[in-house]
């Protein structure tokens, strides 16, 4: 690989570390009553935001409590994703088009099985509502999108990525591009 | 003969009668604003630029306008007590309106006074005076709510009050009726000349934290003081203040206080007095006096007797005092922003004297004295202190505030009517009817060094006609009149809470930078707090029933309660676990003698309640606060005195018995 490329996979795997301490996506409410809008911010290991006023409301229709020790993932998460990244500077300093290969590979593994969590888990979130609920909607659920905008009820709810969130991706993005022009080269080379 | 016909005849006589109409003279023509409705109207969801706290005279509170739309914002409760939200009823406030009398639940609230640094509004705290039993209030404004209030032991009328130095390091209150000391008081009244002093306090305001302490009072002679104002910058070790009655009568007053042609302004160095206090020179004298303070983080109320006071009097200190003869009872004295002019409202006089700092200090020098007063109290010289007066300025002038273009404004009661003049020369500039009888004015900052000349809101006494009538009883009102050009125009003129005494205005961003949108709870040190709905319970020791009560959208926990006998003290202490903005729940119970408890969220309120009889008593949360809130509710039984009915108490299917 060259070193231009050996830099840009450690800026990618640097811009990926800056998860350890910015939000990666967010949830966001807004409704009438609340113009100021509430917001969920989601981390490498935990949620933080207006969880007890979303938890609040939530009862009325009967979903779960949102609380952050009971999700397995924020225990793991920081570690496996610790050595997702080590592997990238890995990469960066060996410098083998293999090796990226095997990275791109471990990553996207990783996206799609972040991506399947979340999505899972907003669907028992809303879907699996107390039978007891004060407010029930005949035919209604209440999944967030995994992104973009839906209207729930009063609430629009907003999925999207945070800033940590986009920093992982530009990371990704880079990677990719670094992959394609390496290929590119290799296959130059033996032509 | 003929031709004076009766007709002609009816004619000719009628003359003078059309001749007499015809003279009458028009009135003033009222002066509104062709873009008035564009310059007042704020549009839905928009915030006013300025809020204006003006006092609610006898309802004894505070209100919170937002200006220029004149909507009510809120009524901040202080002096009296309020339904509404249990001020002053519940556990929590109800040592706020201690006194030395006991529980006072009501006060004639006259100048709100907001904090100052630097002699400019600093938006933190806003000081109002309570003036029957003589109190001064402190308002926190983050919160809105009254936090502390004392007492001022040896005073009656606190009315010269509570108006501040330019950092706050001390609000005033003088009094209007002088009184014989106490304790030496049971004397007869026609000894007056004799027997009865003025007395101004000197209340100490702590920089950080707000607190009021009396730090000592000065004995006057015994003269009506009317209202007062510190100076500021070149003056700013001075406080005036106006006197009535140095004719010193004690029955109709009205005539009989009214014969001198001068009263005085009293000039009071309160730097020297403060050193003579920190010098020791003070007397240690017995006075009770409470003194209250609600804190914020435990929501409870306490109040001290206090049991003395620091004195000075000023007959062993007369450098203290200057005396400047002034036309005719003079009312307001108000001091231009750059220190240097005390306008002095002689309220039955022609002229409206304007009194120059410098040449008072020249005076006193110069020992440019016309006589004395009390013995040993100097009187200086009129012609010797007067920079000018303002000429035939209208017909009982009554206050005068400032803009920042050199111009000053004054109330006239009597021809009600607010008169533009310049301070530079003294000349009348322009004048605007206002409907009917102002007293004070109010200009954003205007008794400050920085006054906000945008509008003047006049603080009007007489409404008649301006309204839809409401029966004898009518409302009080205030007029907003622009003052940006040379002419002023009104704007608006919108009704108010009690009588708006005065009323002090400031830009709306140095007050929303500091609002606090709720409580914590983990801050909360409440002796009664319930943190945790499962923490909620009901203990009994001997008669009295504590229930520790939380409140979330949307019920109440416990909301059944068993085993309460009549004759028991119940307390129900209601936490509002919410922890968001514009949460409030309110708590009743059918039969409550007091009134509802407002909680705001994560503070913790007591209403005490005695059942009178055997029976199901609903309780429930009086402020809708959600779409369940018909459902947030519960029931206490109430079994005769004696009986057996265990306590019992839960929510849903936890249910707890003793």
């Amino acid at each position: 690989m060259k070193t231009q490329s050996k830099i840009l996979i450690a800026i990618s795997a640097l811009l990926m570390a800056t998860a350890y301490f910015l939000p990666l996506w967010k949830i966001v409410l807004e409704a009438p009553q609340y113009p100021e809008g509430l917001e969920m911010k989601i981390w490498l290991n935990g949620i933080t935001g207006n969880i007890d006023q979303i938890n609040g409301l939530n009862h009325y229709i009967g979903m779960q409590f949102i609380v952050v020790e009971n999700f397995w993932e924020f225990k793991v998460l920081p570690y496996l994703y610790g050595v997702i990244v080590a592997l990238g500077f890995f990469v960066a300093w060996r410098g083998k088009l293999s090796y990226l290969w095997a990275w791109f590979a471990i990553l996207l593994v990783f996206a799609i099985f972040g991506f399947t969590d979340f999505y899972l888990w907003e669907y028992d979130y809303g879907h699996n509502l107390d039978p007891h609920a004060a407010i029930k909607v005949e035919g209604m659920s209440y999944q967030p999108p995994l992104i973009g905008y839906k209207q729930l009820l009063n609430f629009l709810a907003g999925s999207l990525p945070d800033i940590g969130g986009i920093m992982v991706g530009i990371g990704g993005i880079i990677t990719v591009g670094v992959l394609f022009f390496e290929q590119k080269l290799k296959r130059n080379r033996q032509n | 003969m003929d031709l004076l016909s009766k007709k002609s005849l009816l004619l000719l006589l009628a003359t003078p009668y059309f001749l007499a109409v015809g003279c009458k003279p028009g009135k003033v023509a009222e002066t509104t604003d062709t873009d008035a409705a564009k310059k007042v109207y704020v549009a839905p969801g928009k915030h006013d630029e300025l809020y204006m706290f003006a006092s609610g005279g006898f309802s004894g509170q505070l209100a919170a306008y937002g200006i220029p739309s004149g909507r009510l914002l809120k009524v901040i409760p202080v002096f009296a007590q309020d339904p509404e939200n249990g001020w002053g009823y519940n556990e929590n406030t109800k040592p706020m309106l201690n006194t030395s009398h006991g529980f006072i639940p009501w006060d004639d609230a006259h100048h709100p006074e907001l904090s100052k640094t630097n002699g400019e509004d600093d938006g933190r705290w806003i000081f109002i005076n309570g003036n029957n039993t003589p109190r001064i209030a402190r308002i926190d404004l983050a919160t809105f709510k009254t936090v502390e209030i004392i007492e001022l032991p040896n005073s009656a009328g606190n009315h010269a009050s509570p108006f501040c130095t330019e950092n706050t390091e001390y609000l005033v209150g003088n009094t209007r009726f002088s009184i014989p000391e106490e304790g030496k008081d049971d004397v007869a009244i026609d000894t007056y000349k004799e027997n009865f002093q003025g007395n101004v306090s000197f209340v100490s305001v702590d920089k950080n934290t707000g607190g009021m302490k009396v730090a000592f009072q000065i004995r006057v002679p015994g003269f009506n003081y009317d209202l007062a104002h510190a100076g500021k910058g070149p003056s700013g070790d001075w406080m005036f203040f106006t006197t009535y009655n140095t004719e010193q009568a004690h029955t109709l007053l009205e005539v009989n206080a009214s014969q001198k042609d001068k009263d005085f302004i009293m000039a009071l160095n309160w730097r020297k007095a403060e050193a003579l206090i920190k010098a020791g020179k003070g007397k240690k004298t017995a006075a009770t006096y409470a003194h209250n303070v609600l804190d914020e983080k435990s929501h409870q109320a306490t109040s001290t007797m206090e049991s003395s006071v620091l004195v000075l009097d000023v007959k062993d200190h007369p450098e203290l005092i200057y005396y400047m003869p002034c036309p005719k009872s003079p009312h307001g004295v108000d001091v231009t922003p750059d220190g240097e002019f005390m306008v002095a409202s002689g309220k039955l006089a022609a002229a409206l004297p304007v009194f120059s700092f410098q040449k008072m200090l020249k005076a006193i020098e110069n020992k440019s004295f016309e006589g004395k007063v009390a013995g040993n109290l100097n009187v200086l010289k009129y012609e010797s202190v007067l920079q000018g007066e303002v000429k035939k300025p209208g017909l009982g002038p009554l206050h005068t505030e400032f803009d920042d273009k050199g111009f000053a404004y004054t109330t006239m009661f009597v021809s009600s009517e607010i008169v533009k003049w310049r301070i530079k020369d003294l000349e009348i500039i322009d004048r605007i009817p206002v409907y009917y009888s102002p007293g004070h004015l109010s200009i954003p900052g205007g008794d400050s060094k920085k006054p906000y000349g945008k509008y003047v809101v006049a603080l009007n006494k007489i409404t008649k006609d301006r309204y839809l009538p409401t029966g004898p009883e009518l409302t009080q009102s205030a007029q907003l009149i622009d003052i940006t050009g040379n002419k002023m125009k009104l704007l608006l003129d919108f009704p108010t809470i009690g009588e708006p005494h005065y009323a002090q205005m400031i830009p709306a961003e140095k007050i929303t930078k500091n609002q606090v949108r709720f409580y914590k709870i983990e801050e909360n040190t409440n002796k009664y707090v319930t943190k945790s709905e499962n923490d909620a319970r009901v203990v009994r020791k001997g008669n009295r029933v504590d229930v520790y009560m939380t409140a979330i959208r949307s019920h109440l926990a416990p909301d059944n309660i068993e085993g309460v006998q009549v004759g028991d003290e119940v307390y129900f202490h209601v936490t509002n676990l919410e922890q968001d903005w514009d949460v409030p729940h309110g708590f009743a119970i059918k039969g409550a003698n007091t009134a509802e408890l407002l909680v705001m969220p994560g503070e913790t309120n007591t209403l005490k309640w005695t059942p009178d009889r055997p029976g199901m008593f609903p309780y429930y949360c009086t402020d809708f606060c959600s779409a369940l809130h018909q459902e947030m509710q519960g029931y206490m039984r109430v079994s005769p005195k004696g009986s057996s009915t265990p306590l019992k108490y839960g929510l849903g299917s936890k249910i707890v018995q003793k």
